[in-house]
């Protein structure tokens, strides 16, 4: 589910088989980064916003996105919005399941991320064990949005998908 | 074209440009790999941030300039930055400190433009302000282990601090364009932040146990575009490529 999102339900089965280029088992819908694809007078509108700023991804999930359009007959047209700002909140339940199951811990509520991100408790979830002894190793993981952990109890590092509000 | 509001973009925007290439030039060279992949992203976050303010400069000016001409192609004259973002990483604790000095002016006022009359800074603001919540969390999270570290840590961080205070009263210089864009609802009334952020840099200082320089003089003159002599060779570096080859894109 998507909230706030305005997305025309005939368009859904073609944005589903986008991608995200760095976590590949989360469609774009799952991420929440379209915000709007309406059918209008032979042209599909797209507006897409990005995670963070300077996320590189942007550049191709446009091209995905013109692609799938292309190969579905349509003609598209994409704009970027940055306002209202991507929460991680968009990410759907499906989207925390896979990224959980990819190896990426989901993002917790504002006030539990913060103190996980202090080191104040232990309350990120290990994803290859499921124990919460886990200790942080750097706020900035692998890109802008993840943060580095360690499991203490299997010695497993993962990610852990910072909270974005 | 509006030539206020594309100078007050410019002076936001070239803080962002010239720090994040100064922390580029860590890449692959900081002190471990989890701070230097830190130092990187705060580096790709500004960026992203530069490229939505110099696309809406370039929207502004309305002739054949775009985001990366404007970004690349000036000479070192019309860059707006204050000095303190162009000071060199001359060891880790001055790579901490101009961060953490600029992190926390730079939070004060993206929390301020958020109300800006201007639509599209407003956006601009809402959007950064997440990311450098965590720039600031980073930077006096290392401010406090430095100074609270080590004896050689703490000697290191304490020089760096004492160095680049001299560049902190810059950040509330108010140019014309600052001055017009305020009037305007647009700006950020900067002086109105000052005191407050004095007294934050102080608490995290007090509690790294650094001591807070005692200055009476500053050093200005980014915002006239008068710069260090370090700013040519950022230049030289940021601009080589499109210089080399005009127009070129990946
Ligand atoms: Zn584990």
């Amino acid at each position: 589910m998507i909230e706030h999102a305005d997305i025309d339900t005939e368009l859904i089965p073609i944005l589903d088989k986008v991608s995200d280029p760095e976590i590949p088992v989360l469609t774009i819908l799952d991420m929440g980064v379209v915000r709007y694809a309406k059918l209008v007078d032979d042209v599909v509108l797209i507006k897409i916003t990005p995670t963070y700023s300077g996320c590189p991804a942007m550049d191709v999930i446009a091209d995905d996105i013109t692609a799938a359009f292309k190969k579905a007959g349509y003609k598209v047209n994409i704009d970027l919005i940055l306002s209202p700002a991507w929460t991680t909140d968009w990410i759907s339940e499906e989207g925390r399941d896979a990224l959980e199951k990819y190896g990426i811990a989901p993002p917790l509520d504002a006030d539990a991320d913060k103190e996980a991100l202090l080191g104040n408790k232990k309350i990120v979830k290990c994803t290859n064990c499921g124990s919460h002894n886990t200790k942080l190793v750097s706020q900035f993981g692998s890109t802008a949005c993840k943060a580095l952990f360690q499991c203490e109890d299997c010695q497993e590092p993962f990610d852990y998908f910072k909270c974005l509000k | 074209m509006n030539t206020n509001l594309y100078n007050y973009l410019l002076g936001i925007a070239d803080n962002s440009l010239i720090l994040g290439q100064r922390l580029g030039e860590l890449c692959g060279h900081g002190p471990s790999l989890e701070t230097d992949i830190a130092l990187t992203n705060i580096s790709l976050d500004l960026f992203g941030q530069v490229r939505s303010y110099y696309q809406y400069a370039a929207k502004v000016a309305g002739d054949n300039r775009d985001e990366d001409t404007i970004a690349m192609m000036r000479p070192e004259r019309e860059y707006v930055n204050v000095l303190l973002v162009e000071q060199p990483n001359t060891d880790f604790g001055y790579v901490i400190a101009r961060q953490f000095l600029f992190d926390v002016y730079h939070y004060m006022f993206l929390t301020e433009l958020q109300s800006s009359k201007d639509e599209t800074l407003a956006a601009i603001a809402k959007k950064s302000i997440k990311e450098v919540s965590y720039h600031v969390r980073f930077s006096s999270d290392w401010i406090k282990r430095l100074g609270d570290g080590t004896e050689e840590s703490h000697k290191r961080i304490q020089n760096a601090i004492n160095d680049l205070w001299t560049y902190t009263d810059e950040l509330f210089h108010q140019t014309e364009a600052d001055k017009k864009m305020i009037a305007d609802g647009v700006g950020v009334d900067t002086s109105k932040l000052k005191e407050q952020y004095y007294k934050q840099i102080s608490n995290v200082l007090d509690e790294a146990t650094i001591e807070v320089p005692d200055l009476k003089y500053f050093q200005k003159g980014g915002k006239q575009g008068v710069h260090t002599e370090h700013m040519g060779y950022i230049l030289a570096e940021l601009q080589y490529m499109q210089r080399a080859y005009p127009n070129m894109s990946w």
